[in-house]
């Protein structure tokens, strides 16, 4: 039998922590994924449905609600679910059963990997990174940008909590912006 | 360079990406009989007017949406952005 051992996205058996100043990057691995993309005529059913599976309203432009499994908002009538993966490893197919034929759902969660920003300072960093203006954000709001080149999306937390998804396929190079940016910034 | 997301806001150029004519949305009918005129026209002849003029852009480090902006190229003055969708559905097309 097979004696496979989980690694992170960066390669470890245990998620990477940097700290720098007072703000610290760490790699979030236990997050399942699913996107949702409303059929057309059905983006109002959709967003209803989408209440079921989070049970908070379907995010509007630029935020993201709900608890345990949330939903950000990703561009008109689409959004990305994300819950721990701990508790729901197959989102997509639970998203699939909450929204049935309104909305085409797709699994998710091993194309993104994220990385938690948290600190005083966190602002700073973020400056750097990309072009969103970070210091407007607050709790709840979600934005798809560029960060070193490569689509990511930025949660707000709280004001000094950030969450970053970026491209699995290219976390090192999304952890070395990061760092570097931590680097320069503080 | 700043565009003026309907949806997002104020957002830097380079998060977009440029496609050309917003002429382009006006995909020619296949079966008409003019149609092999018609698709060389919507392939290959473009107006390069000096003002005014409704392009395609993507916002790909954004929301992906595909909106026309109307730019002036003589000074880069954006007079108005629309989603494509929006556009359209204006003209009856799609829902």
């Amino acid at each position: 039998m097979h004696d496979l051992v989980a690694i992170t996205a960066l390669g470890g058996s245990e998620p990477r922590i940097d700290t720098v100043g007072t703000v610290t990057c760490s790699e979030v691995p236990g997050v399942a994924l699913a996107s949702v993309a409303a059929r057309l005529d059905q983006e109002k059913k959709a967003a209803k449905a989408l209440t079921k599976l989070t049970g908070s309203p379907a995010p509007g432009v630029g935020r993201f609600d709900g608890a345990p499994v949330a939903a950000f908002w990703t561009g008109p009538d689409q959004w990305i679910a994300e819950a721990p993966f701990e508790s729901h490893e197959d989102l997509a197919e639970q998203a699939k059963a909450a929204l049935g034929d309104t909305a085409s759902v797709s699994e998710q969660t091993d194309a993104w990997t994220r990385f938690d920003l948290g600190g005083a300072q966190v602002l700073a960093v973020l400056e750097l990174l990309c072009p969103l203006d970070t210091r407007k954000m607050t709790y709840g709001d979600a934005a798809r940008t560029s960060i070193h080149h490569l689509g990511c999306f930025v949660l707000c937390r709280s004001p000094e909590a950030y969450s970053l998804y970026g491209p699995r396929s290219s976390a090192g190079s999304l952890h070395h912006a990061i760092v570097t940016a931590m680097r320069s910034a503080l | 360079m700043i565009i003026q997301h309907p949806l997002l806001g104020p957002r830097d150029s380079s998060e977009f990406v440029y496609l050309g004519d917003a002429s382009l949305i006006d995909r020619p009918d296949w079966q008409a009989e003019n149609a092999a005129e018609a698709f060389y026209d919507y392939a290959y002849l473009r107006a390069n007017p000096a003002g005014e003029h409704r392009e395609l852009w993507f916002h790909e480090g954004g929301d992906r949406s595909w909106l026309v902006v109307t730019r002036n190229t003589v000074t880069h003055e954006i007079s108005k952005v629309e989603l494509a969708r929006d556009v359209a559905r204006a003209q009856g097309r799609s829902k």
